[in-house]
Order: structure tokens, then sequence, then C-alpha cells
């Protein structure tokens, strides 16, 4: 298996969860996310290779790797955005490529494309988590009211009818994340969404999501900031463009995955450490 | 300049002009049924009543009964100040600002490709028909340039830009002497060659525009600020992006006939600058751009009826001169809102403090 460490990952991380939703629970729900033996490439060099694994509902999961391994290209495969080589991707038990009920899914980038020019304001941006619903139509009071529970969940009513480029990096992450639970999503995908925000913020951002997945939420993220990752998800998969690494955060620090897929003398720091 | 000589100068356009200007929906009565054009035609009355009516009023002379043509000018300007910053707004913020001077480029092919066939086998189809047919298949290849090359935008913009120019001088130089004439007002735009049935073609791409926009503004929203987003939702985005230049192919025909080709892209773009200097929201800079418009159409239409000059130009220098006055009140409206501003110094995450500084990044 190429040195890979997999195993009963997934179901120890669920299990071991407090607080998921009741689907969960229960254990008999169909994975938010399956990839089976999924290898995809721009070109004939595959980006990601013969991946294979599956997000529960519930689940707190951190994809992690050195820039370059791949890690949002098997994210634009998990969403449907791209078809892989070989293997088969699928959202809720549909094909990735083929979902047609994405408000179930909130997606948080780096950074909106036209965030920092465009004059719209956060409740504005919000109420695009509701367009899948409502499609040609317009908002009604329970659109509007659902609009405003995301805002207040997140933190940011205050800020409500402010321009969203008037907002700081992490309220701004915040208002994208109000945009999800506008939609009602049933998983949050992050892809670094802490890219550029202070430190202060990232702790306060990552306290926003560990309490949105206590509440049931699935949340898969991608991050490079290995710290956030270890304290916060309840799984880490270590990808290289193969995964080397895909169970419980505690075992991941324990491994030499980090050092093999980094391809460096990698390793994580404790107290004590120089 | 007295009257008499301002109507000779503006009415001097007519003269000489290719006969198909004349007529320009001559070919088109085949594809728009005799009953549709017939309330088109109608609802054109009724603006020239209107019109006439705001003239006794107001005692204006560029609404003088006589001056039907200015009566179309006006509703054409005004159509234009609706049409042209409701698909900008969308454009300037996805960063295709320039895809609407592209489009005019590849319209001007349009018109000497139908200005080329009537000269050369009298095929007596319309040139702003052929415009909005070339300028919507270049649409479409700008597009596919994109996707299938993933070339930037501007590049496959700057290929189709300048493969449109390109072909529309190659036709022109083929038949010079039957075109040359007649090209000068599609290139500078002319108040007086607004013909009953080119009105009424602007008025079929004026409802087709706004009522796309009024039905589809909430994917085109998504669409426009976060298109990853709003493809991970479910909305088909490539489709959206299709049908927002095939709209910018109409809006640049459309506004063509007043504009001329050179300067139809300053109303896609100049008016919307400005309103996003001051606007606070979406929704208001939607308004506060089409008021702009209309306010830099209307006074630029004025001074070039009662000035003798260029409408297209004049209107683009009021836009112009608009944007500024914006950008001055968007910089105080900016130190007043920093001074109003309330202390984002924390906000709450169900009841606890989260700590989040205002200016975090």
């Amino acid at each position: 298996m190429n040195g890979r460490d997999t195993g009963a990952a997934t179901a120890a991380a669920t299990a071991g969860r407090a607080g998921a939703g009741s689907d969960a629970e229960a254990g008999s729900s169909e994975p938010v996310i399956r990839l089976a033996d999924v290898t995809f490439g721009y070109t004939a060099t595959p980006v990601v290779e013969d991946v294979s694994l599956t997000v529960d509902p519930g689940e707190y999961v951190a994809i992690v790797g050195p820039n370059g391994s791949g890690k949002s290209t098997l994210m634009r495969l998990m969403l449907g955005l791209r078809t892989p080589d070989t293997g088969a991707a699928t959202l809720f038990g549909e094909r990735a490529d083929r979902f047609d009920d994405g408000e179930r899914i909130g997606y948080v980038a780096q950074h909106a494309s036209a965030a920092k020019e465009m004059p719209v304001t956060v409740r504005e941006v919000v109420k695009m988590g509701r367009f899948p619903h409502v499609g040609f139509g317009r908002l009604s009071a329970k659109d509007w009211s659902v609009v405003d529970d995301a805002l207040a969940t997140v933190g940011i009513t205050a800020f409500a009818d402010r321009r969203i480029a008037q907002l700081s990096g992490g309220q701004r992450q915040r208002a994208f994340i109000a945009r999800a639970l506008a939609g009602e999503a049933d998983v949050l995908v992050l892809d670094e969404p802490t890219v550029g925000v202070d430190a202060e913020s990232v702790s306060a951002f990552y306290d926003l999501l560990s309490t949105l997945n206590d509440d049931g939420i699935t949340v898969l993220l991608i991050e490079h900031d290995l710290g956030a990752v270890v304290e916060h998800a309840d799984r880490v998969v270590c990808l290289n463009r193969e995964v080397y690494f895909d169970g419980p955060t505690d075992r991941f620090v324990e491994s030499d995955a980090l050092a093999r897929a980094f391809g460096t003398e990698a390793r994580f720091l404790t107290e004590g450490d120089e | 300049m007295t009257t008499v000589a301002v109507v000779e100068v503006v009415t001097g356009g007519l003269v000489g002009l290719d006969p198909s200007v004349g007529v320009p929906l001559q070919g088109g009565v085949d594809v728009v049924s005799d009953a549709a054009f017939g309330v088109l035609l109608w609802l054109l009355e009724q603006w020239y009543w209107l019109m006439d009516w705001v003239h006794y009023v107001t005692g204006l002379e560029m609404l003088n009964p006589r001056y039907r043509y200015m009566h179309r000018a006006i509703l054409v300007g005004l159509c234009v100040g609706v049409m042209a910053p409701l698909i900008g707004t969308f454009l300037v913020h996805r960063q295709l600002a320039l895809i609407g001077d592209a489009l005019a480029h590849t319209a001007f092919a349009g018109v000497a490709v139908g200005l080329f066939l009537n000269a050369v086998i009298d095929l007596g189809v319309s040139p702003y028909l052929t415009a909005v047919v070339v300028a919507m298949l270049a649409a479409l290849l700008i597009e596919l340039i994109s996707e299938v090359t993933d070339a930037y935008n501007d590049v496959s913009m700057a290929i189709v830009l300048s493969t449109g120019f390109a072909l529309g001088t190659t036709l022109i130089s083929l038949n010079a002497g039957g075109l040359a004439v007649g090209v000068n007002q599609f290139l500078f735009g002319n108040l007086s060659t607004v013909s009953p049935q080119s009105a009424a073609i602007l008025l079929v791409l004026f409802v087709v525009i706004v009522g796309t926009v009024a039905v589809a503004r909430n994917q085109l929203l998504y669409v426009t600020f976060d298109e990853t987003a709003a493809a991970v939702s479910g909305i088909p985005v490539n489709w959206y992006n299709r049908v927002l230049v095939m709209l910018t192919a109409m809006v640049v025909v459309g506004a063509m006939q007043i504009m001329g080709v050179i300067l139809v892209a300053a109303m896609l773009v100049v008016p919307v600058a400005g309103a996003t200097q001051v606007s606070r929201s979406f929704s208001e800079s939607l308004v506060v751009s089409v008021v702009l418009a209309e306010l830099a159409v209307m006074l630029g239409i004025a001074v070039a009826y009662y000035g003798g000059v260029t409408a297209g130009g004049v209107i683009v220098l009021f836009a112009v001169a608009i944007y500024v006055c914006a950008v001055v009140l968007g910089k105080l409206l900016s130190v007043y809102d920093q001074q109003q501003a309330p202390d984002t110094g924390s906000i709450q995450v169900d009841g606890g403090e989260s700590g989040t500084s205002a200016n975090d990044d």
C-alpha cells in the first residue's frame, strides 16, 4: 500500500466525535464524499493518483500536504468540478460531476474573486446561499429569516449592511461560512480559508468551525497550517499525489507520514523541543 | 448656430447614406412577424405622442414634432442608458470591461458583412441584424476560446477584436466605393439615422436584455461574485457566462446606433465604474449606474443637438465627467464612513467573545 497508513480511521473518527449529526450517530447513512481509486491529471502526469477515501456525515476531516501535492485538485474532484480520469467520485451517493443538489454543499475559498472591488454587502453575500433554493424567484420572508440566523450564528450581524470589502479577512471568511449556513449545507468544504488572516482571527475562525461541527455539520478542510489541523480536526488525510496517511489526528502526529509526504525531516514540535 | 443650421447639420448625415440604412429592417421583416412589428411601431407612435406633449409643455426645440428622428434618438438613448449599465455591472465586476470593445469591433464586421451582401448580391438585409448575428457569434467564440484553450479572457478578447476589425476592413476594401459612405455612421454613431425600424429592433433587444437580467439576476450575481461557489451550488456557470456575453453583444449593437462602434464600450463600463464608487450595495449600484448612464445620455444628446456635434463623443465625455464627480464623492463618503463606523474590535459568536480585530489582515 505504498507505505500509506489507513485503516479504520473513518469509523474511529466518526464514532469518537460527540454531538455529531443524528445520521452519523445512527451510522446508517451514506457517505458525504467517496473517492474510489481516483486518478486525475491535467496532462499525462497524474496530479492525484489512486486515491480512495470516504468522508462520513458529521466528520471533521483535514487534508494536508505540501504545495503542489494535489490538495485543491482533489477538492475539485470531490465537488464534481473535475471528472476523474479513472476511478469514481460520489457526493451523497451520486456521481459528483452530475450532483444536482448543490445547496447541500457549502464552499469557502481562500477569497472570493471579486470580493475586493464589488459593491456587495455582507447580507447580499449571505443571501446567495439561498439562491439554489429560490431559483429564479425572490427570497421569501422565511428565506430572509434563514439569512439573518446565519449572520447571527457566525457573529457578523452588526456588519450585515457593510460592503464585504470593508471587512477583515477573518470576518470575510465568516461571511462565506454564513452563506453556506444560509444554504442549509450539510457539509462545509474549505480551501485554505485562513490564508492572509492573522493568528488571533484564525483561532476564532477554527473555534467557529468546531462549534458548527459539534452541531452536526460535516467539515472538510484543506489546510496548510498543520498546527490548526492537529488542534481542531478529528481526522487527517496527508496527500502528496497519493494518500500517505488517513486516520485520527493523534495517530498522524505520532506517525512519520509528514516526513514521507513532505520529503524532508519534517516533524511536529512538542513542548521542550528546540 | 440657428435652428435651421442645426437641423441641416444634424440631418446632413442622412444625405448620401447607403440605401439599406434607410430601411434597416428590410430583410428583418421576414424574421419578425408583421403583427409583432406592428405593435412595436404602435409603441413608437405612442412615444412620439409623449414627446410631442413634452415639447408643448417645455418648449424644447429638439423635441419639435417635425424632428421625429430626435424622438427616436432619445428613445434609443434611454434604452441604452438602462441596458448598458445593467449588463456592464456584471461585466465590470468579472473584470471583463473590455469585452464590449471586442464585441463592438466584431459588430463592425457584422455591419460590413451586411453592407457587403447588400452591395454584392443585393440581399436587402439590415446591417444591424447582421451585426447582431456576428457579434453574438463572436461572443460565443470568446467564451469558447477561453474554455478550450484555458487562455486568459483578455487574450481571447484581443483575438476576437482583431479578427472582427480585420474582417470588417477587408470586406469594406473589397467594395470601397459602395460601402465607405455608409460605414462612418456605424463607426461614430449618428442621432439622425435612427430609423423607426432600427428603434423597433432596439425595443426588442431592450425587452430581451432587461427581461433576462430580471429573471436570472440571482444566478448572474452569484456567478459574478464567486464563480466556483456558484458552480458548487449547482448553477451552470458556463451557460450563464454564454448568456452574459450574448446579452453584451445585443447591447453593443443596440448602442452602436448613437454611440458608434468606437465609443459603445464606454456605456458598459464608465457609469458602472462611477456607481461602484458611491454605492453601498449591489442593488444600489445597479440603480445608480443606470441613473448615471441616463444622465450622460440625455445631456449628451441635448448638447449634440444644440451644439451640432457627434452624440457618441459628447455622451462619453459627460459619462467620464460624471465618473470623476463620483470618484470625488466616493472619497468623501469613505472618509465620512470611517468617522461614523462602529467599533468592530470584536465579534460575538453564539453569545461568546471571539476577539476578532477589525483589521486583522
